[in-house]
């Protein structure tokens, strides 16, 4: 019967193999269940969400009436209702700052949600949301973070005393002797711009009031860390065990962004208590881009000790950490979690390191797929870079110069990280070699012989994956970390069940959002078990109520490998012990004889005395009297796994912020078009040793997928926002996401693995390495190509047009030139004069003629009469088929008579708001005026948001036209006009 | 000349991956939407709203388009084959389908969708593409785990697996 | 009653009525009874994302996607004409394109995406007059014209007077673009097309098409200023081609966005013109 049985079978593990994916089949049938997928409640709500058009601005009044009194509405919530049924949201720093999840009083950003409206479908609320009126009164917007964190600012959060949410000063070891004692010194500043990684499913929720429980029933596509679900009960002012939250079995990506969205959650839990059904909200793409989440834009000033020979001895950085217009919890733990590796995989021993947490009028900062990295190392490999065009010495050489030995693992930082294992060198040079980095260097030559910039870019990251839960301490002081009692570890728990039928389950709490944990949970499972992967079932929904969960719970930080890894692992060795143990009172021989394989347990002496593995199993279910003495019944083994090596923090704020450490170390070629400045991503190589690899085709998905974010980061992504605030990246038209042409050849290089000797499989995290490593190998390439020193990403044509155009060639003599640059931001600026046959006086009685003023202005029927040369109107204004209502303000102040005048517009309406100044000034020429103008435009909300090219057309149209209307009152004479001039030259105007 | 009334509910019907069925649908109901809530086809998936990520890309009388930038009311009498519709039988994963499983080419499996029903249609105008072809293609398709690669190499098997299906059948 | 400062944002369109019209008639009249208040909707390419961002808000939509008599192409000894149908996808597809219009031919895989052209009109992209479009880059360039109807019967203007302004037409709301003509030219003619985006299918930051016959050459740019522009050369210019490029340049008053600024939109044109140009007249030679 069983003769034709190979022991050596057991031994054929899936780990370390590329099994097919067990997630794959439903998703590609179309029958995966996401967020929005779940069928709701009879009577559910659908909710949109009213967004403020405003950087900063005082909420003036809401009038919420005629909303609410619309078809199929039931509920408008405000901030106000918060402010009654919530309690401000828990940060992890003590700050005055309020966060209701909902304005009070005052927006603080574009985008941010205003009120809430619960219609009977999503049409219905949104028609419902136009009709609340919203007055405000718009302030100064702060969006330079060192602007923000003076001493001057205006303050975002007046309960606070600076726009710092709060400030930090690290030393560890002794950087000030360093630094006497140093050769040299380079000092430079670095900019990390504001980006995300939006995932294609945006975030989404239905949340349930249960009166009868006063608690709260949520599923939602949140990610964890669920150490966000006590923070979101102690707002719903509810015991933990009365918010249930529970996730969809798929979640359409997340990379760290859906985190911080569970003030909404909130919200919605509000919502559904006073629209008296559960409440379904999702988020749209254009909310998404606007509101949901930006990683921190930082500048860095880095100053670096070093040798003459390129050996870094010391390191200062002073970072202005822009966190947006709220802390959310965990914020801002980014800079904290990448604090233990400042020194990347460098051999630096002292530090010096202040952290200025600041607020600015932008979008609140969130975890984003890199969580502090990409910011930390585009500072350390930019100091390699620099250092090695400062020295006159190949960067690889000093990369190599100041990278860690290989003996000294396990390595403590001066900040301090634990670094369990690893070989620097040896994946260097086993990427040099596999990577042909010569043939790179060929390129360079043949590229740059061609007269094109080429460029070869080098970086190297350390990648942390697991957090140690205490990390967010070290930004408590010793005696606050005192006072609130240690916080270190982080537990991870899986359940492995074998059925009466022998058929194994595995339940776990990772959360994921398409990595493919249940494939590798089921290689784990199945490879000590002796099943097939495809045997195992394994459930990733998380139920807070019902499932083995803790505050480390959920998806980030490249927690599945070593953490789920090792909890999974432990489980499945207990499973297999037990069935051990019962196998082998029935084929009496020790425990330790006994193999499991193809479905059988059996003695590796001899593979004939076996028993079927779903007999075993089913003894336990069926018959526990027969299990050996003491053993419990059933086979059910959940493990809560939590490293010891993840201690508290020491009294410097110095931690072991992570469990495993692996590296990257990349390298690429990037040519510049010297015509079109057109970059191009010649050849990317990315090594990586991240320990045991255990499902090689599912870490290559990880390096490509986090390398494609990382491109984007170097070359297309970016939150822009304009010095008032004004935001304008709001569609996928405007935030660029590199599709597949875009993608170069990208060689990725497994290099021999330092397995991790703290977790139980060897392995450590894959899932942010190039986050960190692209954007700045990609950036120091840049540097390389156009022999700059400064790289402000993401770069573009136009950019690199900014570094190598000097001058352009000038305008041919006219009579008029056009001068329509903006200054600075977005704002829009211009000058010109327009010659009208009229005296001075005659115009100038024109424009205080309330009545002759209202036919200058486009759109508008008539000024009323506010005050003394103060009106208002409304005018009806559009690009092409873009019409909008909007209510005009004009002032006119600074009136010298007949000679100047500054005009004042302000303009509001639903798909925007605007406000001009225009100086004019009248000049006597014996024909009649010569009218000078000039004026500065600058234009937020959903226009600016989503449609940002039309803006200064639009300007541009509007101001044309009310000259023009000026000039053609007086019949305008011969062609001075600017408009004209403009139209004449293009030959398809004639 | 047909008038459909705003805010009220009208009937539409369609034939859905080969079978004709029935909905109602407001004026203003995307298809995208309609296909979700009133059909209860949840395998589109919305991404943008504004036609450019190419999550909610179905077939329209075999041809690959946004469900995003369509109404409703226009699907009238027409054809739509969405990602349910590719499989080959009950279950069974149809051979581009089969392709993206084994050269892991999805990941969250969100966008999929909309490459699925692009190749689909794509393979049928042009049977041996190129790499730069596909990639061209798959412009208007945005994923954000897998960073492509692993989609083209599928789509590419996939379209050899095609072709060979095709010359067996011919002989 | 004007609004006060309400929503950022929306994802769904406002209500409209929808009238899926059979015929030119049934939408002429339509337009005529609805005064402005109409919008007409083809392929919806463009249209739908503004409705769908409720940008644009239309008390009616007019579906003439079901027109048949609207879907055509069709050759005469002057033109082809393309009814307001016509996909942009079936003329990448019309056998005859790359003989006879082998530029639009070059032009047509940048337009927008795989599934936008399925469902894109050419006329549409047209009408909808973006700044970036090829389209109406390639219809002025070419000296096209535009057919409008209305209850009193067709006009037709050039490209050059139909386009007005960044997303406006000469179109007036009582009519709607029935179809559009490219002129067949006479002579042999080198073409070439160069377009400088962020990525893939994106907007044009700059867009440039030359042709050029024995006599005479000419330069379309888009993507630079509110609607497409037109340098006309004479073969001898070609020498001495820099001043009259920046010339031009200049001339454009270049957009400035947050993808590239006016200054090296300027730049491209003045590099970029003279290479396009250089290679249409290449062809002829």
């Amino acid at each position: 019967m069983n003769t034709n049985y190979q022991a050596k079978k057991h031994t054929e593990k899936s780990i370390g193999t590329s099994v097919l994916r067990q997630e794959n089949h439903a998703l590609l049938l179309g029958r995966g269940t996401f967020v929005d997928d779940i069928p709701v409640k009879q009577g559910t709500a659908h909710a949109a969400i009213l967004r403020s058009p405003h950087a900063h601005a005082i909420i003036k009044s809401i009038e919420t009436h005629e909303s609410k009194n619309q078809d199929g509405v039931f509920a408008v919530i405000t901030g106000r209702d918060m402010v009654v049924h919530t309690d401000s949201m828990k940060t992890p720093v003590d700050t005055p700052m309020k966060h209701y999840g909902l304005a009070v009083d005052r927006v603080r950003f574009v985008g941010e949600p205003v009120a809430v409206v619960c219609a009977k479908n999503r049409y219905l609320a949104e028609n419902a949301a136009e009709k609340i009126q919203i007055e405000y009164e718009v302030l100064k917007a702060l969006v330079d973070p060192i602007e923000s964190a003076s001493d001057e600012a205006p303050l975002i959060h007046p309960e606070m005393s600076s726009n710092l949410y709060s400030t930090h000063h690290f030393k560890h070891g002794d950087p000030d002797t360093a630094f006497d004692k140093t050769d040299d010194v380079i000092d430079f500043i670095i900019e990390y711009p504001r980006n995300s990684i939006p995932p294609i499913e945006c975030f989404g929720c239905v949340a349930e009031y249960l009166p009868e429980t006063g608690g709260y029933d949520v599923i939602s596509n949140f990610p964890g860390p669920f150490g966000m679900q006590p923070v979101m009960a102690w707002a719903l002012r509810v015991a933990g065990n009365k918010l249930r939250l529970r996730t969809p079995p798929n979640c359409g990506g997340n990379f760290g962004t859906k985190l911080c969205m569970f003030p909404h959650i909130v919200v919605m839990c509000v919502a559904s208590k006073l629209a008296g059904r559960p409440v379904k909200w999702l988020e749209d793409r254009l909310e998404n881009l606007a509101a949901a989440n930006s990683a921190q834009n930082r500048i860095t000033r880095v100053i670096a000790a070093h040798k003459n020979s390129g050996e870094v001895t010391a390191l200062k950085m002073e970072h202005w950490d822009d966190n947006g217009a709220y802390l959310r919890a965990p914020m801002p733990g980014p800079i904290f979690r990448m604090h233990g590796t400042t020194t990347n995989g460098y051999k630096v021993q002292h530090l010096d390191v202040k952290m200025n947490i600041v607020a600015t009028n932008k979008c609140p900062s969130g975890a984003v797929r890199g969580f502090g990295g990409p910011q930390l190392y585009f500072a350390t490999e930019r100091l390699m870079q620099k250092l090695s065009v400062k020295l006159e010495l190949d960067p690889l050489e000093v990369i190599k110069k100041n990278l860690i030995s290989a003996d000294s693992f396990p390595y403590r930082t001066p900040a301090g990280a634990l670094y369990d294992s690893g070989n620097f060198q040896r994946c260097l040079e086993e990427g040099v070699e596999k990577g042909n980095l010569l043939d790179l260097k060929r390129n360079q030559e043949s590229a740059r012989k061609a007269g094109k910039y080429y460029g070869i870019g080098y970086s190297t990251a350390v990648e942390p994956s697991q957090s140690n839960m205490g990390y967010i301490t070290i930004l408590k002081s010793e005696s606050e970390r005192k006072k609130a009692g240690p916080k270190d570890g982080a537990v991870s728990y899986v359940t492995v069940s074998v059925d009466s039928s022998g058929s194994v389950s595995v339940v776990s709490e990772s959360v994921p959002q398409g990595q493919g944990h249940a494939t590798v949970l089921a290689q784990i499972v199945s490879d000590q078990l002796g099943l097939k992967p495809e045997e195992i079932a394994v459930n990733l929904e998380l139920d807070t109520a019902k499932d083995a969960w803790s505050i480390a719970s959920g998806n980030y930080s490249s927690r599945f490998a070593p953490a789920i890894g090792s909890a999974a692992y432990a489980a499945a060795v207990r499973v297999r012990e037990k069935l051990a143990s019962i196998a082998s009172s029935k084929l009496n021989v020790p425990i330790s004889s006994i193999e499991f394989a193809e479905g059988k347990i059996y003695s590796k002496e001899n593979p004939d005395n076996f028993t079927k593995f779903y007999r075993t199993a089913a003894l336990a279910h069926w018959s526990p009297g027969s299990l050996p003495d003491g053993m419990e019944p059933g086979i059910r083994e959940r493990v809560a796994w939590s490293a010891p090596e993840l201690d508290s923090s020491n009294s410097l704020g110095e931690i072991n912020s992570e469990l495993a450490y692996g590296f990257a170390f990349d390298f690429c070629g990037v040519e510049i078009d010297p015509i079109t400045y057109e970059i191009r991503v010649d050849r990317y190589i990315s090594a990586h040793d991240c320990g045991t690899i255990l499902n090689p085709a599912i870490v290559d998905g990880q390096v490509s997928g986090s390398f494609a974010a990382g491109l984007g980061a170097a070359l297309y992504e970016e939150f822009v926002y304009d010095k008032d605030g004004a935001f304008f990246s709001g569609s996928f038209a405007d935030y660029l996401v590199a599709t597949a042409p875009e993608m170069p050849k990208l060689d990725i290089i497994h290099c021999t693995p330092s397995p991790s000797p703290y977790t139980l499989l060897g392995a450590k995290g894959i899932g942010e390495g190039n986050t960190y490593s692209t954007p700045v190998c990609i950036a120091n390439a840049l540097a390389d190509a156009l022999a700059v020193e400064d790289i402000v990403l993401p770069m573009s044509p136009s950019k690199v047009a900014d570094i190598l155009l000097e001058d352009e060639p000038p305008p041919p003599k006219q009579e008029m030139q056009s001068n329509l640059e903006p200054i600075s931001g977005q704002s829009l600026t211009g000058q010109g004069s327009t010659s009208i046959e009229a005296s001075p006086k005659k115009i100038w009685e024109f424009v205080l003629d309330p009545k002759k003023l209202a036919n200058l202005i486009p759109g508008c029927n008539e000024l009323k009469l506010v005050s003394e040369n103060n009106y208002s109107a409304v005018v009806n204004l559009g690009v092409g088929p873009i019409r909008g209502i909007f209510d005009a303000k004009v002032s006119l102040t600074d009136l010298i008579e007949h000679s100047e005048m500054t005009l004042k517009g302000g303009l509001t309406g639903t798909l925007g708001s605007g406000s001009g100044v225009g100086f004019i000034k009248l000049e006597n020429t014996p024909s009649g005026t010569i009218l000078h103008y000039s004026y500065e435009v600058t234009v937020s909300g959903k226009v600016a948001s989503i449609g940002g090219r039309m803006l200064r057309s639009a300007a541009k149209i509007l101001i044309g036209q009310f000259f023009n209307n000026l000039g053609s009152n007086f019949r305008e004479k011969n062609g001075i006009n600017f408009w004209k001039w403009l139209k004449k030259i293009v030959s398809l105007k004639k | 000349m047909k008038l459909f009334k705003q805010s009220a509910k009208h009937s539409i019907k369609f034939f859905l991956n080969g079978n004709q069925v029935e909905g109602f649908a407001e004026p203003n109901l995307l298809l995208s939407d309609f296909l979700r809530k009133e059909i209860g086809a949840t395998g589109t998936h919305v991404g943008c709203e504004h036609g450019i990520c190419g999550a909610c890309t179905v077939k329209l009388d075999g041809e690959a388009i946004r469900a995003c930038l369509c109404l409703a009311i226009q699907v009238e009498g027409r054809d739509v084959v969405t990602i349910e519709g590719l499989a080959d039988t009950e279950g069974s994963l149809g051979i581009i389908q089969k392709a993206f499983h084994e050269n892991f080419a999805l990941q969250c499996g969100f966008c999929t969708p909309g490459f699925l029903t692009t190749l689909d249609h794509y393979l049928k105008i042009n049977p041996t593409p190129t790499e730069k072809e596909l990639r061209e293609v798959y412009s208007g398709n945005m994923c954000r785990c897998t960073g492509y690669d692993e989609i083209i190499r599928a789509s590419l098997e996939a379209a050899n697996e095609l072709l060979k299906i095709k010359t067996l059948n011919l002989k | 009653m004007a609004k006060k400062d309400s929503e950022l944002k929306k994802m769904k369109p406002a209500p409209f009525d929808l009238c899926v019209a059979q015929s030119v008639k049934e939408v002429v009249s339509l337009l005529k009874q609805n005064k402005g208040d109409a919008k007409i909707l083809a392929g919806g390419q463009s249209l739908m994302a503004m409705l769908n961002m409720r940008l644009v808000k239309p008390n009616l939509v007019i579906d003439i996607s079901r027109i048949k008599d609207l879907d055509y192409i069709k050759i005469t000894k002057e033109f082809v004409e393309i009814g307001a149908t016509f996909t942009q996808s079936k003329l990448e597809n019309w056998p005859k394109l790359q003989e006879i219009f082998p530029i639009i031919a070059s032009v047509l895989p940048h337009v927008g995406h795989f599934q936008t052209r399925n469902r894109g009109t050419v006329c549409g992209s047209v009408c909808h007059s973006d700044p970036s479009s090829e389209l109406p880059l390639l219809l002025a360039l070419l000296n096209g014209e535009v057919v409008l109807s209305s209850t009193s019967g067709t006009r037709i203007i050039s490209a050059k007077d139909f386009q007005t302004g960044m997303l406006s037409t000469a179109c007036e709301t009582h009519e709607f673009v029935t179809a559009i003509r490219f002129p067949i030219m006479a002579k042999k003619y080198g073409h070439a097309f160069i377009e400088i985006a962020r990525r893939h299918g994106d907007y044009a930051i700059v867009a440039l098409a030359a042709i050029a016959t024995k006599d005479s050459i000419k330069l379309g740019v888009g993507g630079v200023a509110d609607i497409p522009s037109i340098l006309e050369l004479k073969p001898g210019d070609l020498s001495n081609l820099s001043d009259a490029l920046n010339t031009f340049a200049w001339s454009l008053d270049a957009n400035d966005d947050i993808h590239a600024s006016a200054k090296y939109r300027r730049e491209i044109v003045r590099r970029l013109g003279e290479s396009t140009l250089r290679k249409a007249c290449n062809e002829i030679i």
